[in-house]
């Protein structure tokens, strides 16, 4: 059979100047949009800067508290770091333990629903966990706080960390455990994604050598994804020390205490949060102030994650 | 090990003597439960505290019949796996309670006539003190959130969506690694991390300067627009769209464009006729989580939209409400102070309409990714 | 309709990297010259280099001159575009766009471009080209089922036809039959001589039986060792090159003794 005698034209003449300027054109425009990216990042930081200045340098009498700025900044930056502190703390072992259930521990049956569990989890709003944490667990976890505070009383130190409870429960360590449960996924899915990718061999050696599952996990597992677990604690963190609602909704704010189950403390998110609406002028640049104090931390964070991650890349092979 | 001899003559496994029978994990826990449930029984019954006891008492033990029956690997292991078991339950709690927490709360807000189709105009402390004292129904409804969460989000997709898209296309197809490509992966990772909190500060205050601007240097509060808000949404939107988007890019086989190119076709065209259409449930799935992340977001909006009392249909001009900021504003500051019940009721059935959306976005997500994936080639 | 190709002196480079040196031949139209070498040897980048597709590699470029009836598809205002319209490709794994139905992977080179073609004359073309490939019986009654759905020998036949249906001057196959089992193999080689009426086609082959089987000419590449260029060592009649070849490293490699 012969090849075809093709009746539609050529292809080449026809297309053209106007086939080349598409080409160009839709270059370029997908160039700006990176660029567009740059710009608007430099907008925010430019923004966030020149509008604080105004409040970093201000005589103490102008500014809302009478005080230096960096006497006012530093108990709710010291807040928000405890809170988001305490939060990664409690998180990560659970976490871990979670991914671990879905990557090594579940039957095939189980890990794939208990995968879609962890993400419903991770799709609730914030100001639903808030209003929970609020509503319904803070004053739950009352009775707890009141023991613990009555246990802790004769012990030097921990009566300071646990001191006097709260009524409402709504307080530092409340905060901290709703944002654990707000973190917990993101730890858990980033988690879960490095176990999966252990070597098969490298099990397969472990318990070829009659390891216990546990061993081979210490063996094989751990040492591949340390890095990995790392970078996905700090990008926990990052989003730990950026919520805003649910500590909004759960903290009833006071001045900054080591008391944890008790009323007091603030973080940046939540101070901006309230405060803001109603704020104009130098208040306005104070806020403005913290909210970049807050991005400088975040930054900080998520630099350090993106870090690891790359050398992780680098050493891992697995690319 | 040769005389353990059992009853008809055969002689045991001696490779199975270090085992514990397959009963002995469920007998475990019967028993641990059975021991907790007595201490709490007489001590006056506790829930969460007979489960946390239980647990303890089924790890202790798990673990030390493993240690003495197989040997002390054997015991560790089973502490751990224990372990891994209890977390993942531990993990569940919370959701189960969250969940089940606005369900049941939320339903009486949800089914409440009028719920959907009303706004809060002109309820005021005196209807939710009367409806408090029961003496009439909770009135108020969400339309003006519903109508706001759909508009603002609908905006900031529109801003998000071509510049996430386009950017990603860049950086996978024409960028060639080059330094400017790693500059702006590195800005979008950068923007990822920016808390939203911030990211409402920005939109609110550049707006705000730039009314200040043009009206003399004074803005008269023109910021506070739906507007503002979608361009604190965006700000939180591009980095997610632009990293899936960019993700499934690259699983684009390099051989699809290949082909197209050696048909004579154009890049724009083969990028736009044939890497778009093989990706693009990938790129939908990725949009419409990335929709669900922002239209949960309250606290930008807080600082942009501000809170309102009435449908606004306009995004550019007035305040608008959202659902979010609508939950955050009756459970803090509700209508009637002395009598939050109402408030309460209504911030629930928001919260469960808001819940319910979101989850159904991502069933869509998952739909639409698991629907219009493309056949794999028969290989 | 097929085209006289001529390589002079053609260097091939990817970044830094010299992959290619040297390569001077001429192809006749209405011919089909076979490619073998060892692994590595240049073969399939100087075939990509025929119709522009090496530079679609970041960094990569060609130094040298290659024509097509004379004129020199490196010139620097030919638009690579209008020599891939000229210069067809069939690749080494059948690609069939996954989201178009058998008939509109016929028509890609059309539907891509945005071009409007009547509905009979679209017909026509389909039918023709799926003809034209051997494949017309198979799938006549599924034009609009997804291409991914055939068999890979179909696969690979219905990419000849998207190949055919653009109307090249000349068609190269990238180790075409590589993916495929002896049968699928069987129909495309008998499809190769057939194409052959009417295109100059060249194709890379690894299997040395092939491409005594189908081609009137064979071109041996080899290399020297890695980090070296790969080099056209020997061309000419396949019978002669697979009989008497010239060079010692022709035979050694023809014999099996390497490679």
């Amino acid at each position: 059979m012969a090849a075809p005698e093709v009746v539609a034209p050529p292809l080449v003449a026809a297309d053209d100047s106007r086939g080349r300027f598409g080409d160009s054109f839709f270059r370029t425009l997908t160039l700006a949009a990176g660029i567009l990216i740059f710009g608007i990042l430099a907008l925010v930081s430019l923004y966030l800067i020149i509008e604080s200045l105004a409040a970093i340098t201000a005589s103490p009498d102008k500014l809302s508290s009478g005080q230096p700025f960096w006497a006012y900044v530093a108990p709710i930056a010291l807040g928000t770091l405890m809170c988001a502190t305490i939060a990664i703390v409690l998180s990560t072992p659970v976490s871990i333990a979670v991914a671990l259930f879905i990557s090594h521990y579940a039957p095939a049956r189980v890990s794939k629903p208990v995968g879609y569990v962890i993400d419903i989890l991770a799709a609730i709003p914030s100001v639903v966990f808030g209003a929970w944490g609020m509503t319904t667990f803070g004053p739950g976890l009352v009775p707890f706080y009141t023991w613990l505070s009555q246990v802790c009383a004769p012990i030097p130190g921990l009566n300071q960390v646990f001191g006097t409870a709260s009524t409402t429960g709504r307080t530092l360590l409340t905060a901290s455990i709703v944002l654990a449960i707000m973190i917990l996924p993101i730890i858990t899915s980033q988690c879960r994604e490095i176990f999966i990718q252990t070597p098969r061999l490298h099990e397969e050696a472990a318990l070829a050598l009659g390891s216990t599952k546990w061993d081979m996990i210490k063996a094989t597992v751990f040492p591949f994804a340390r890095n990995g677990i790392v970078s996905a604690v700090m990008l926990g963190l990052g989003r730990a020390l950026g919520e805003t609602m649910a500590v909004t909704l759960v903290l009833a704010p006071g001045i900054l205490t080591a008391n944890l189950i008790g009323v007091g403390n603030m973080t940046i998110p939540a101070e901006i949060a309230l405060n803001y609406p109603e704020a104009f002028g130098m208040r306005q640049s104070e806020l403005i102030a913290a909210g970049l104090i807050l991005f400088v931390i975040t930054l900080g964070v998520n630099m350090i994650a993106r870090w690891i991650v790359s050398r992780y890349a680098e050493f891992s092979g697995a690319n | 090990m040769a005389t353990n001899v059992i009853e008809n003559g055969a002689r045991a496994n001696v490779l199975s003597s270090n085992t514990l029978p397959r009963w002995a994990s469920a007998a475990c826990i019967a028993g641990s439960a059975a021991a907790s449930g007595l201490i709490f029984a007489l001590a006056g019954w506790n829930t969460p505290l007979f489960a946390i006891l239980a647990a303890l008492l089924y790890l202790a033990a798990w673990t030390i019949l493993n240690a003495a029956v197989r040997g002390g690997r054997h015991g560790s292991n089973a502490f751990w796996a224990t372990l891994v078991w209890v977390a993942f339950f531990l993990a569940l709690v919370p959701l189960v309670s969250i969940i089940w927490t606005v369900v049941s709360n939320g339903v009486r807000g949800l089914t409440t006539f009028g719920f959907l189709g009303s706004d809060m105009t002109g309820i005021t402390g005196v209807q939710d003190q009367a409806a408090a004292a029961g003496q009439a129904g909770v009135l108020g409804g969400i339309q003006h959130a519903l109508v706001g969460s759909l508009l603002i989000t609908l905006v900031a997709t529109l801003i998000s969506v071509p510049i996430g898209l386009l950017t990603s296309i860049w950086l996978v197809e024409y960028s060639r690694g080059s330094w400017l490509a790693r500059l702006i992966t590195f800005l979008v990772d950068v923007m990822t991390g920016i808390p939203s909190i911030v990211a409402g500060l920005f939109a609110a205050g550049v707006l705000m300067t730039y009314f200040n601007l043009i009206g003399g240097g004074y803005s008269g509060g023109k910021q506070v627009m739906g507007f503002t808000a979608a361009i604190a949404l965006s700000v939180l939107m591009i980095p997610v769209v632009v990293r899936s988007t960019e993700e499934m890019l690259r699983v684009v086989p390099n051989e699809l464009r290949e082909a197209s190119y050696a048909l004579g076709v154009r890049k724009w065209r083969t990028i736009l006729r044939v890497v778009i259409p093989t990706a693009i449930s990938g790129i939908a799935s990725g949009v419409t989580l990335a929709i669900a992340r922002v239209a949960g977001e309250t606290a930008p909006i807080l600082l942009t939209a501000g809170m309102a009392t009435s449908t606004n249909w306009n995004v550019f001009k007035g305040w608008m409400m959202t659902l979010p900021v609508y939950i955050y504003q009756q459970l803090m500051r509700p209508t009637a102070p002395s009598a939050p019940d109402p408030s309460t009721q209504r911030a629930w059935g928001a919260a469960l309409v808001l819940i319910l959306i979101v989850m159904g976005l991502n069933l869509i997500a998952r739909a639409i990714a698991a629907a219009f994936a493309p056949k794999t080639s028969g290989r | 309709m097929s085209k006289r190709i001529e390589a002079d002196d053609v260097d091939i480079y990817y970044g830094k990297f010299k992959a290619v040196e040297g390569v001077t031949m001429t192809i006749e139209p209405r011919s089909v010259t076979a490619f073998i070498g060892p692994s590595g040897c240049g073969k399939t980048t100087f075939l990509r280099s025929i119709n522009r597709m090496h530079e679609v590699i970041p960094g990569a470029y060609v130094d040298g001159k290659i024509t097509l009836d004379g004129d020199n598809i490196y010139d620097p205002g030919v638009d690579p575009v209008t020599v891939r319209g000229l210069v067809g490709m069939v690749f080494q794994r059948p690609n069939p766009f996954p989201t178009m139905s058998i008939r509109d992977n016929v028509l890609a080179g059309y539907k891509i471009n945005g071009r409007r073609l009547a509905k009979s004359d679209a017909d026509d073309l389909v039918e023709r080209s799926l003809r034209g490939a051997n494949l017309w019986e198979e799938v006549k009654d599924r034009l609009d089922r997804p291409g991914s759905g055939l068999s890979g020998g179909q696969q690979q036949r219905l990419c000849i036809a998207r190949t055919v249906a653009v109307n090249p001057k000349v068609i190269l196959m990238d180790e075409p039959c590589s993916a495929l089992d002896p049968i699928s193999t069987l129909a495309i080689e008998d499809l190769i001589r057939e194409l052959k009426e009417d295109y100059t086609i060249v194709i890379v082959t690894h299997n040395m039986q092939q491409a005594a089987r189908v081609s009137d000419v064979t071109a041996f590449f080899n290399i020297e060792g890695t980090g070296k260029p790969g080099k056209l060592i020997e061309m000419g009649p396949t019978e002669k090159i697979f009989s008497t070849p010239d060079v010692r490293a022709t035979e050694d490699y023809i014999t099996g003794r390497f490679g």
